[in-house]
């Protein structure tokens, strides 16, 4: 049993779901009690589709337990096929369905439609969202994918890739989607089948025809792809194309796999690199930066941050452990340990011990982030309803550079604001009270006489309490909040170091001076 | 019908249980777009500022509890999932055992809570954790400093709604007994309207007054023979028949919707204490004719407009009542989850004969009925709305509704701009 709050992933069966909605021509008959249609407005409402997701769910009730729940099942599944004439259905059970195990594959199989029927099997108390995206995107390519005529090799044949991974509800997905395809394009290479995102069963039928495959979000396509791979020979990219050097990496990958020649890259241009190099970019140098998402972009994130922003990076995680060993592995070369969880309070507890400039994370850091009043980019899936744009906002690709660089900016506090608001504290409109314009100007002011109060209750060690003399305290409001916290706990930990009770004007700039920046 | 309806292809109309008069009401049977009775822990664990919610289910269940409403903003709600896992299903953990050491580290963590429910999920019926006797065992380790109450709000048993009356189900046997004559409010009120009506009751005469649930778990609500109570929202079925076994006497009236509503609702509470019509009157007079004014700003873009209304909250007949008698609106369909006649008796008396009412939900095929309606305004869930948007019917998502103070005289503006604000939409958008 494992108490939950707030979770990065939802169950299997809504993995399936953003499967089922981001297709065309599919549709899911779920074995359900009433409620689990909640997952309905996950699409309807976060990603503001305008078309309800192509599932059935059962609803069966307490009084139908002691009857017939298959027979329910099988009527809601011939009534979705006679209502919605779907090119092939996938069935199964959400969590309640699976312990009254009802059999939806065998149930369908007997319903004799003329259909393709992919029965899944998404264990949901063991398993999570991605793994059962992952699953049912499998089963689909595994049940479908049909072997084609070979092309006879020509000369004047474009290559031709399958682009797998994006699905609905995916962070930045669309986008992504129509930059790469538009790369791919400008490099001579065409696209046989975008999937799952906009497919039908009967494209899936399709994948074998082209010579290798995208990868673009592993999470969901790495089982597909490797399937694809060893049955029907064709290899896949391994690189995920998030930055500017990424992206670099990527061309030289695919063009390996095309069996063309690698173009000049400086034709592909990004605003990246140069908005790095300008000299208003000084400030960002040796950020601190705290990095959690899913492991894919994680790991990408991590690598924008520490090599084309010369951020520090001072944490990395990410909260599905099947992606864990390469985030072990990357935060190892940064001389870092991972944060592998899906406990979010473990990940509020590490941001704040290590009181971050920057939060790159999902909707969840955000919150962290809005509560601890540090700035916040998301990076990654789980995300909320802000952070599916009307603008084209892609992450993958040369525009997508582009698009890190200014979100991941936009909530730090330019380099001469934050002169300016070190300067002058004491201005009356210009202050810590009013906060920074842009992060609304609220709840810097308390922060200080909150975080003093605190720390007389978390003393450890020898001096039970640690108290601050009411110079140093006004100093300390001197400092700007978005550096404060951690001025506070270094000085406190000096303090401590030095067995001193009191904190003075002089205990603060000692500390200040043993520990630099 | 002798076997089972298939639920996708039912369509069963019955007659009324309970006439007069005599309405034809259409019972379908099919996948519903509703939440489940967890759902309600939203406001819940807002209104009782000491009580804890703690789900015990599945991920499921948790990603329901994030997802349904935008409560993120919480970074520890006073509500939490024990996920049900594998080892505990396949009897490699003690689920008992789990259960107790999941309650003790969370009652370390919120020292604050005194009391706390467990709730039961899909998983937790299906399995047949027995969590009424955790409670007690719980409770016992606990007392005094904690109360541990259980109650089910899964999906195969309870909608939406019916979550909070189960949970104010497993509160009435605790409260105390008195033999005091006295009201009692029953239902969750934004603590704005609670206020509101608290302070009209004592201008009345009317008290002592109580509100269950209160904002504190530690108020006594005390319950007897000669306690009377008005039930504040439609969907407290169990809760009004568990207060009517300790002897207290329910007061039948309109729900407190609208100034007609309100006036009735007020009404029931003044006769059955023996006010005056004179100071009733006097009380009721200035606030009722504040309600008039705000209404009639909204008349020109709600009357004659048509509404559809999918089941959700069991608001909706009540909502029905007030939009189609005080603003003049024309009624296509009212769905409720669950129609409770004795409940709704006064509230069913006032529409319309023609009107057809429905309960329970058969998705698709009341789609197709609203499609043919092509209603001005469809009151529905969340996840219906955009797609009808995109099909051109203008929506008011129903959360809102229980989200919203919208009960009492002070309130009946707020609730016709609910409705009237996408209908002004989209007379606005150029786009």
């Amino acid at each position: 049993m494992q108490l939950t709050v707030w979770t990065y992933e939802g169950p299997p069966h809504v993995g399936a779901m953003r499967i089922a909605t981001a297709m065309e021509g599919l549709h899911y008959v779920l074995h359900a009690p009433q409620g689990d249609t909640y997952a309905d407005l996950l699409f309807t409402m976060i990603e503001r589709r305008a078309k309800r997701p192509p599932v059935t769910y059962t609803t069966f009730e307490a009084r139908d337990l002691g009857s017939d729940t298959a027979e329910i099942f099988k009527s809601a599944a011939r009534g979705a096929y006679e209502r919605f004439q779907p090119q092939a259905m996938i069935v199964g059970a959400s969590c309640t369905a699976e312990l009254i195990q009802d059999d939806p594959g065998g149930l369908t199989k007997a319903l004799d439609l003329p259909i393709p029927v992919i029965a899944l099997e998404l264990p949901s108390y063991s398993k999570k969202e991605n793994w059962g995206a992952s699953e049912t995107f499998y089963r689909l390519v595994r049940g479908l994918a049909t072997e084609q005529p070979k092309r006879a090799p020509n000369r004047l044949t474009r290559p031709i890739c399958n682009v797998l991974g994006p699905t609905a509800l995916g962070f930045r997905h669309r986008d992504d989607v129509r930059e790469i395809t538009g790369l791919l394009f400008q490099l001579g290479i065409d696209v046989n089948v975008v999937a799952p995102l906009g497919a039908t069963p009967h494209d899936l039928t399709r994948l074998p025809a082209a010579d290798f495959n995208v990868s673009l979000y592993p999470e969901i396509a790495d089982v597909a792809v490797r399937f694809l791979e060893k049955e029907f020979g064709q290899p896949y990219t391994k690189t995920i194309p998030i930055g500017v050097g990424a992206t670099n990496d990527f061309i030289v990958e695919v063009c390996g796999l095309a069996g063309i020649e690698v173009p000049d890259l400086s034709a592909f241009a990004s605003n990246m690199p140069w908005w790095s190099r300008s000299v208003d970019s000084n400030y960002l140098t040796g950020k601190r930066v705290f990095i959690f998402g899913d492991g894919t972009h994680a790991l990408a994130a991590a690598r924008v941050a520490a090599d084309e922003l010369a951020f520090t990076v001072v944490g990395l995680g990410c909260y599905n452990r099947e992606f864990a060993r390469p985030v072990r592995e990357a935060a190892t070369e940064l001389g870092l340990e991972a944060l592998i969880t899906e406990d979010y309070l473990e990940v509020e507890a590490a941001i704040a011990r290590l009181q971050p400039e920057l939060i790159l994370g999902t909707q969840m850091e955000r919150h962290i982030a809005k509560r601890l009043g540090i700035p916040c980019a998301v990076i990654s899936a789980p995300v909320h309803v802000q952070d599916f744009p009307a603008r084209y906002a892609p992450q993958m690709g040369f525009e997508g550079a582009n698009v890190l660089f200014d979100t991941w900016v936009h909530p730090l506090i330019m380099g001469l604001e934050e002169h300016l608001l070190g300067m002058f504290r004491e201005d009356f409109e210009f202050n810590d009270s009013a906060g920074a314009s842009h992060l609304g100007g609220h709840g810097a002011a308390e922060k200080v006489s909150e975080a003093v109060a605190a720390s007389a209750q978390t003393g450890e060690g020898a001096i039970a309490v640690l108290h601050w003399a009411p110079e140093a305290e006004n100093e300390l409001k001197k400092i700007p909040f978005f550096v404060r916290g951690k001025a506070k706990r270094n000085t406190e930990a000096f303090a401590r170091d030095k067995h001193l009770e009191t904190i003075t004007l002089e205990t603060l700039y000692d500390a200040k001076a043993s520990y630099g920046r | 019908m002798t076997q089972l309806i298939p639920p996708l292809a039912a369509k069963a109309l019955a007659d009324c249980a309970a006439p007069p008069p005599a309405r034809v009401v259409l019972r379908e049977r099919g996948q519903r777009e509703v939440f489940c009775g967890l759902t309600s822990i939203m406001w819940l664990h807002r209104k009782m500022q000491d009580a804890f919610f703690l789900i015990v289910g599945s991920r499921t269940c948790a990603h329901l509890m994030q997802s349904a409403a935008g409560v993120m903003i919480f970074a520890e709600p006073r509500f939490a999932t024990a996920i049900i896992e594998e080892r505990d299903l396949a009897g490699m953990a003690d689920i008992n055992e789990e259960l107790n050491k999941t309650v003790s580290r969370l009652l370390e963590r919120r020292p604050e809570i005194k009391l706390l429910f467990l709730v039961g999920s899909c998983p937790s019926e299906v399995i047949k954790l027995d969590l009424g006797r955790a409670a007690e065992r719980l409770s016992m380790t606990y007392s005094p400093r904690v109360r541990i109450l259980n109650y089910s709000g899964s999906g195969i048993e309870t909608t939406f709604t019916q979550g909070e009356d189960a949970c104010l189900t497993a509160m009435v046997p605790e409260l105390p007994a008195t033999d005091e004559a006295g009201l009692v409010v029953v239902g969750a009120l934004a603590d704005v309207v609670e206020d509101q009506f608290a302070r009209i009751f004592e201008a009345l005469g009317i008290g002592p007054v109580h509100f269950l649930p209160s904002r504190k778990a530690g108020t006594a609500v005390p319950v007897g023979p000669n306690t009377k109570f008005l039930l504040a929202q439609p969907w407290l079925r169990d809760t009004a028949r568990t207060l009517e076994a300790r002897g207290a006497t329910h007061l039948p009236a309109l729900f407190p919707l609208g100034a007609e509503g309100t006036t009735s609702w007020l009404k029931a509470a003044a006769d059955a204490f023996g006010v005056s019509a004179e100071r009733f009157h006097a009380v009721t007079e200035m606030p009722r004719a504040r309600a008039t004014r705000a209404l009639a700003r909204y008349n020109d873009t709600l009357a004659g407009k048509s509404l559809f209304c999918f089941p959700d909250s069991q608001l909706e007949i009540p909502l029905a009542r007030f939009l189609s008698r005080e603003l003049g609106m024309t009624l296509e369909e009212v769905g409720t989850p669950y129609l409770h006649s004795v409940h709704m008796a006064d509230e069913l008396a006032l529409l319309p004969a023609d009107v057809r009412i429905s309960e329970g939900q058969d998705v698709d095929l009341q789609l197709d009925r609203c499609r043919d309606a092509r209603p001005d305004i469809t009151l529905c869930g969340l996840g219906l709305a955009n797609p009808l948007e995109q099909e051109g019917l203008t929506t008011k998502w129903s959360i809102e509704l229980v989200f919203t103070p919208i009960q009492g005289y002070e309130q009946c503006g707020d609730l016709a701009e609910l409705f009237a604000r996408p209908l002004n939409r989209r007379t606005r958008l150029a786009v």
